[in-house]
């Protein structure tokens, strides 16, 4: 299926005040795929996800979203197909209350109050927040913001989930339920991330960004056993690969 | 008052908003409409009125001990304005020195009693705001005022005043949080540092607009705001409402109500001057 294949093809972007983020970057992901893109602080990752939902629309260069290029007039069709979560949950809450903010999405697309309001529980139970549903975003913990923006996103079922820093603020035990969730979505999903682990856990596939380039790009295992690379790109293997802080074999 | 405390009393005005009492349950419409025409009738008074004012002051009284809205909080939070409402009054009693009322020694000017007014009518109609959103919910009074016309565009900003003000003034919080915690000694900031901050929570600020108006687009916004919640209906209980205040609104307006109430003794003295006469002389 054509439909849900992710491609960029030499793109390069600058922000308005010069800085220079993405630099001619080739990268194909195909339907189903899971794909982990890890890289330094500044490395071009939330810059790169934004091109996907037409956030940036390409200044050098090509992205495609199944058939359609992502450009100014095929937005809206871009993004029914890519659900974006953004960096800072923040940004993505912006209704009176949770339930309001999740029932957004689906309102847009047209769907009656009512089939809205059922997603809203479906999607706010998939990450175990449906007891927050009537509270004000405002008034909710940083993790608690996130799971809800995670939530957002799923009530509008996108093709392809893509999601900037998806663990970051979450407790171990949403953490590994958000694993669970991922793993049990089995469209297309691109992760933006500095939880190593969970890419381990969750990606086939890792692409390493650094400096605005493709550093490398394959199957994730091979990746982070390539400690040259990694430390090349400011990083380091994930900790379950680290070896026991002991003896430093066992594990 | 610190910006952490007065943004510790907006979100008790949330909590006291989630309550669910009658009046609570009441049509956001009806409580809207009703405070509408509170200061439209209250503002339109002369502007040398005092005591004319007084009665109106049952209003968010009354509807404050029906909503559990402590009154506590309510003096507070009127007090917090007052600096500002003093500052509009301040000059009148020396620009305006007709003089109304000569009590012994005591010279009463038209400035004073304009002041006076101007003071209490703004107390009043900052308390009745607050009292408002307590019994309704900000988002509710937002809503009922789309219901009742409001332009969406407007609304929206409103919706969006209130979501990020809390955001805005975390951000500014942390900020100066950040400072105090790299300054040797508690100093307050040089007029330098403010600017720097300002700077930098306005910049912050575009940033974040411009980012929400992203997210908003990612999940199909077109430029109206969908409403998910089921629309209540204005039935017997909001007439009621409206009928009940309507007729008080009326009353305090029309009728100088103090005036009477002063007046009454001398009418009793004079009906029985009129039955006893000789005894008044
Ligand atoms: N609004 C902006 N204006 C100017 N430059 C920006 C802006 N946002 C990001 N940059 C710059 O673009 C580059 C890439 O930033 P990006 O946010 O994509 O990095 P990232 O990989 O997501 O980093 P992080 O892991 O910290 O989230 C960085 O050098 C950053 O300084
Ligand atoms: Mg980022």
């Amino acid at each position: 299926m054509s439909h849900h294949i992710v491609e960029l093809k030499g793109l390069s972007f600058h922000y308005p005040d010069g800085t220079p983020a993405l630099d001619s970057i080739d990268l194909t992901i195909h339907h189903g795929e899971s794909v982990g893109l890890v890289g330094a602080n500044g490395a071009g990752k939330s810059t790169m996800l934004q091109h996907l939902c037409g956030v940036h629309v390409p200044q050098t260069g090509r992205v495609r979203v199944g058939d359609v290029p992502v450009v100014p007039s095929t937005l809206n069709e871009v993004r029914r197909t890519v659900g974006l979560v953004f960096q800072d949950p923040d940004d993505q809450l912006f209704m009176p209350t949770v339930a309001e903010d999740v029932a957004f999405g689906p309102l847009n697309i047209g769907l009656p109050p009512e089939e809205a309001a059922l997603r809203v529980d479906q999607a706010l139970a998939q990450v175990d927040a449906l007891h927050l549903k009537h509270r004000p975003p405002h008034r909710l913990s940083g993790g608690e913001k996130r799971a809800v923006a995670i939530a957002t996103v799923l009530a509008c079922s996108p093709d392809i989930l893509v999601m900037d820093e998806p663990s970051a603020n979450l407790d171990p035990r949403s953490r590994r339920l958000l694993i669970e969730l991922l793993r049990g979505f089995k469209h297309t999903k691109i992760l933006a991330t500095h939880d190593l682990d969970m890419v381990l856990d969750l990606c086939e596939r890792t692409v390493v960004l650094h400096q605005g380039r493709v550093m490398a790009d394959g199957p994730t295992a091979a990746i982070f056993a390539d400690h040259d690379l990694l430390a090349a790109c400011a990083l380091e293997p994930p900790l379950r690969m680290q070896g026991c802080p002991l003896c430093g074999r066992c594990n | 008052m610190g910006l952490d405390t007065a943004l510790h009393e907006i979100r008790r005005l949330d909590d006291l908003a989630a309550q669910d009492t009658a009046l609570h349950r009441l049509d956001a419409r009806a409580k809207v409409l009703v405070t509408l025409a509170y200061l439209v009738s209250m503002l339109s008074l002369g502007r040398y009125e005092v005591s004319r004012l007084l009665p109106f002051a049952a209003f968010p009284l009354l509807l404050a001990v029906q909503g559990g809205v402590p009154l506590g909080l309510l003096l507070r939070r009127a007090a917090l304005a007052l600096p500002f409402v003093v500052f509009v009054g301040i000059f009148n009693p020396l620009i305006d020195r007709n003089v109304h009322l000569t009590l012994g020694p005591l010279v009463i000017t038209g400035g004073m009693l304009s002041f006076t007014s101007i003071v209490l009518r703004s107390l009043l109609a900052v308390t009745t705001g607050l009292v408002l959103v307590a019994v309704t919910g900000f988002d509710q009074v937002c809503r009922a005022l789309g219901r009742l016309g409001m332009p969406t565009a407007l609304l929206v900003q409103l919706q969006f005043l209130y979501r990020y003000l809390f955001v805005l003034a975390d951000e500014a919080l942390r900020m100066l949080h950040a400072r105090v915690q790299r300054c040797a000694k508690n100093s307050r900031p040089s007029l330098h540092e403010y600017r720097a901050l300002l700077g930098n929570l306005l910049l912050r600020t575009l940033d974040r607009a411009g980012r929400v108006h992203q997210a908003m687009l990612c999940r199909g916004f077109d430029g109206t705001m969908p409403d998910l919640r089921p629309t209540s209906r204005f039935g017997l209980a909001e007439w009621r409402f409206c009928a009940i205040w309507g007729l008080f609104l009326l009353a305090v307006r029309i009728l100088n109500i103090p005036q009477h109430l002063g007046d009454l003794p001398l009418y009793l003295a004079a009906k029985a001057g009129g039955l006893f006469p000789g005894v008044l002389k």
